[in-house]
């Protein structure tokens, strides 16, 4: 087939290309990646489904403006490596967000395809050429501006952080990247599980920086090892970053909480993938033991996916999400939704949690749960659950895992009383620029929206790095260089 | 890396060291503590920062050797690294001169008490410390404790020093014999600490515990170590370790704490064999 002569009925005609994956049978005996990679072949193939509309509407359903026909049109012509660099002049995480975005809600859902036929799978698009450019070893490191003489504090490693760091270090300031842990990458290494996102891409990622001269400090608590205002003052920054992420775990305050067994999805997750708890014991981490046991995870946003799905690999004969809303309003990715079913997890719908049962040793055993109705809709549109009198059942579990979502980590605000937070406990930004309330200090990602996702922090931080420029170097250095 | 610039025993099982850490030494105060992480595989514990020294750049710790990673950690030696140690956290001590202060410290605890008792004394209270121990071999700090001490007080359990007995019959001898306790600060064993607080509640003597979570991140990301404190959901690695002795649901730490015990068995018992391999090679 020749990629050019093709009528649009044509390309329309090719039906959208599955992403091949490992057996559901096979992969919940292992950790390693679901989702194997388009081929080359494939992704001329799903390439060439792309209209190349007029108007890319799509573009305007991502967040960072990726040029989305553009850069299906290089591949189309397999110029992969060109593909790679068109997507890396707006996002510099294409790997990641090509796997994690939820494209259903973004591009995807824009593109045009989409009205009759499936959408083009933009998503997976990205994310081959970039595993591409990676696997061929032709990753080309940005080149970087002579050295400013500025120096730029970015507090986090997770993507806000790094992109704001990239980009800083694009311009020609030197930029220190401090991290709470021993591990960079924030929640795409303790959070977002292997076989979902593969941590050497996140490790290649942050090895592309160091080559531009960003340099990491980790085991650094902002606030408690060194205060904001220690590293403007003292140890001369010009300019800080934070993006210190969404990290207090909520928990729902029902009776039985407490009992042993019960933890946050954070905990969990950090356990397995952080301290790698799922190769115990060699390495020394423990984790809840799941073997033949029954799980429920509370939620339905991607935390609970990936905690119920990691249960299941590490062995639970039942594993439950617990939700009190309907499948439709699961804030998490269909893919995810779908990789789950398929993995045999049971889903407990339209069902809330009232209280945690457990036995005389204090360790759970089972949850009292409610079986909810839709109800009239509320002011948001959204059918407002409401319990069915009556439908109170026990299911038994050993272990629940709550992902209800994440508030802000005080730590910050304690210690830099000057920067302003709002009353849900984010940091207050000027969006343009995403300025604090203090002079210098700039906040980007989860710890200004609430939790959110992976492209947003990214974009963010950009947004960020771009106004630190601008206001470091005047304007004569301003946007257009950039 | 950080690097162990002396390590001594200071009693069978329990060793103290003190590890360059800069950045950590500056910040500390009285009651805050470190994660620490010993190797690559290793898991994340908590330590409390013992003492430290700014000019030196280096933080003092104690360690018990009560499983898998205090005894890989009591293993290493001066010029040993350590993979990772972050700090200073958890909320420093409330420290005022409250009066007359009473330090308990049962076991491992003493050392987590001296800082603290540092403290106090620098304040202008006037510093009881009573040091519990099970026997005579296994007092620490007896000559750091009276240094900061006006009155200094040993309990053994088996009676081979000092006071024969528990640490609260020697609190409830000082309050029997009249004299005006304002402040009591108890750690070690919970059951020690819960002890404790019974014999303050009666007298509404102000008491305050550091408590002993099992942690993970030591950031308050997590909540595993999530404790009531009068009714109330508290994170010990943010909100504390110290909290109001009278408000703690002890029995609920206890058992939250025996989540991996067979887990910890494990890890000990493979450490164990790791140990005899290395001998007989
Ligand atoms: C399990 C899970 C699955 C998810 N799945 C998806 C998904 O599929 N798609 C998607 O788009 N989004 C997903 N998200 C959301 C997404 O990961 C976040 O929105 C994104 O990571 C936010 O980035 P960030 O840079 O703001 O913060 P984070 O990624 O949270 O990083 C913050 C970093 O700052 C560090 N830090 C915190 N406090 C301090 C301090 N005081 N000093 C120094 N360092 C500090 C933290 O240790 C952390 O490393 C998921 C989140 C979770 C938890
Ligand atoms: C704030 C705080 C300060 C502490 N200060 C000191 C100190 O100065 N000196 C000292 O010797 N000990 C101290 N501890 C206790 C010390 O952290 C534990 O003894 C250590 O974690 C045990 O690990 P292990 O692998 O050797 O033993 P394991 O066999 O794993 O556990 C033995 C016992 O230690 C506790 N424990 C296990 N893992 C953890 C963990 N990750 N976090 C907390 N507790 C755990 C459990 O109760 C367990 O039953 C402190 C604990 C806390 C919370
Ligand atoms: S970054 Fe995300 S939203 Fe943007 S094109 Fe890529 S997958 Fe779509
Ligand atoms: S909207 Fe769809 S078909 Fe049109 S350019 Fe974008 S991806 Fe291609
Ligand atoms: S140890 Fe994780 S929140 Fe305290």
């Amino acid at each position: 087939m020749d990629n050019t002569t093709l009528t649009n009925k044509e390309r329309m005609a090719i039906p959208r290309q599955e992403m091949p994956a490992q057996d559901p049978g096979e992969r919940i005996q292992n950790f390693r990646e679901v989702n194997l990679g388009y081929t080359p072949e494939l992704a001329i193939k799903e390439a060439m489904r792309c209209i190349q509309c007029k108007d890319p509407v799509c573009i305007k359903g991502c967040p960072v403006n990726i040029k989305i026909d553009e850069f299906i049109d290089l591949i189309a012509h397999g110029n992969f490596l060109d593909a790679a660099k068109k997507i890396k002049e707006d996002n510099v995480l294409p790997a990641i967000c090509g796997r994690v975005c939820p494209q259903e809600d973004q591009c995807e859902k824009e593109c045009i395809l989409g009205r009759k036929h499936k959408p083009v799978a933009i998503g997976h698009l990205e994310r081959f050429v970039a595993d591409y450019e990676r696997e061929t070893g032709n990753i080309t490191v940005p080149e970087v501006k002579r050295s400013t003489g500025k120096k730029i504090a970015v507090i986090g490693s997770g993507p806000a952080g790094l992109s704001c760091a990239n980009d800083l270090a694009q311009f020609g300031h030197k930029v220190v990247v401090f991290e709470a842990l021993h591990e960079l990458g924030g929640v795409l290494m303790y959070g977002v599980p292997e076989f979902r996102l593969p941590k050497d891409i996140v490790r290649t990622e942050i090895e592309g920086l160091r080559k531009m001269g960003v340099e990491f400090q980790t085991d650094v608590v902002v606030s408690r090892s060194v205060t904001i205002d220690e590293l403007l003052d003292e140890e001369q920054f010009d300019a800080a970053f934070i993006g210190v992420g969404a990290g207090l775990p909520w928990f729902m305050g029902i009776p039985g909480e407490n009992l042993v067994g019960v933890l946050s999805a954070n905990e969990f997750l950090t356990r397995v993938n952080l301290m790698k708890a799922y190769d115990f014991p060699a390495s020394d981490t423990p984790v809840f033991d799941c073997k033949g046991k029954n799980i429920a995870v509370f939620g339905g946003g991607n935390t609970a996916m990936d905690a119920v799905r990691t249960a299941k690999r590490l062995g639970a004969e039942h594993a439950y999400i617990v939700y009190r809303r309907s499948e439709a309003e699961m804030p998490a990715r269909v893919e995810e939704i779908h990789h789950a079913r398929e993995e045999g997890i049971e889903f407990l719908l339209l069902n809330n949690p009232v209280e945690f049962v457990g036995n005389d040793q204090q360790w759970l055993t089972g949850v009292k749960l409610v079986k909810m109705e839709l109800g009239e809709p509320d002011d948001s549109g959204r059918r407002r659950p409401v319990p069915v009198e009556g439908s109170e059942y026990i299911l038994p579990i050993d272990m629940a895992v709550i992902s209800i979502g994440n508030g802000s980590n005080p730590l910050i605000g304690q210690t830099t009383p000057d920067i302003d937070f709002s009353k849900r406990e984010t940091i207050v930004v000027d969006v343009n620029t995403m300025a604090t309330s203090k002079e210098n200090v700039y906040a980007g990602g989860d710890i200004v929206t609430g939790g959110a996702t992976v492209i947003l922090a990214m974009g963010a931080g950009r947004t960020a790095a771009k106004a630190i420029h601008e206001k470091l170097m005047g304007e004569s250095h301003g946007f257009d260089e950039w | 890396m950080y690097t162990i610039v002396s390590a001594d025993f200071l009693a069978e099982n329990i060793k103290k060291f003190e590890i360059d850490a800069p950045r950590i030494a500056k910040k500390r105060q009285a009651g805050q503590f470190v994660m620490l992480r010993v190797s690559e595989h290793g898991e994340r514990i908590p330590l409390t920062i013992a003492d430290s020294d700014v000019q030196k750049g280096t933080i003092t710790i104690i360690a018990q050797g009560a499983g898998k990673t205090t005894r890989e950690l009591n293993r290493l030696n001066k010029g040993d690294t350590i993979s990772d140690i972050v700090g200073p956290l958890g909320t420093p001590s409330h420290i005022e001169n409250f009066g007359t202060a009473v330090s308990i410290g049962g076991g491992v605890g003493a050392a987590i008490a001296y800082p603290t008792a540092v403290a106090l004394k620098k304040a202008g209270n006037y510093v009881i410390t009573i040091n519990g121990a099970r026997s005579k071999e296994m007092v620490i700090l007896e000559e750091e404790m009276k240094s900061v001490s006006d009155e200094a007080y040993i309990t053994t359990d088996d009676g081979s020093y000092g006071f024969h007995g528990f640490v609260t019959q020697k609190l409830q001898e000082l309050i029997d014999s009249g004299k005006k306790i304002d402040y009591v600060l108890a750690i070690g064993p919970i059951p020690m600490m819960k002890a404790v607080a019974d014999v303050t509640r009666p007298y509404n003597i102000k008491t305050v515990v550091s408590l002993n979570p099992i942690m993970v991140d030591g950031t308050g990301m997590c909540g595993g170590c999530r404790v009531t404190v009068g009714n109330e959901l508290k994170f010990a690695c943010v909100d504390g370790p110290e909290f109001d002795a009278h408000l703690v649901d002890f029995s609920n730490l206890s058992d939250r704490n025996k989540i991996y015990i067979s887990e910890e068995k494990a890890s000990a018992e493979q450490d164990e064999h790791r140990c005899q391999l290395d001998r007989n090679s």
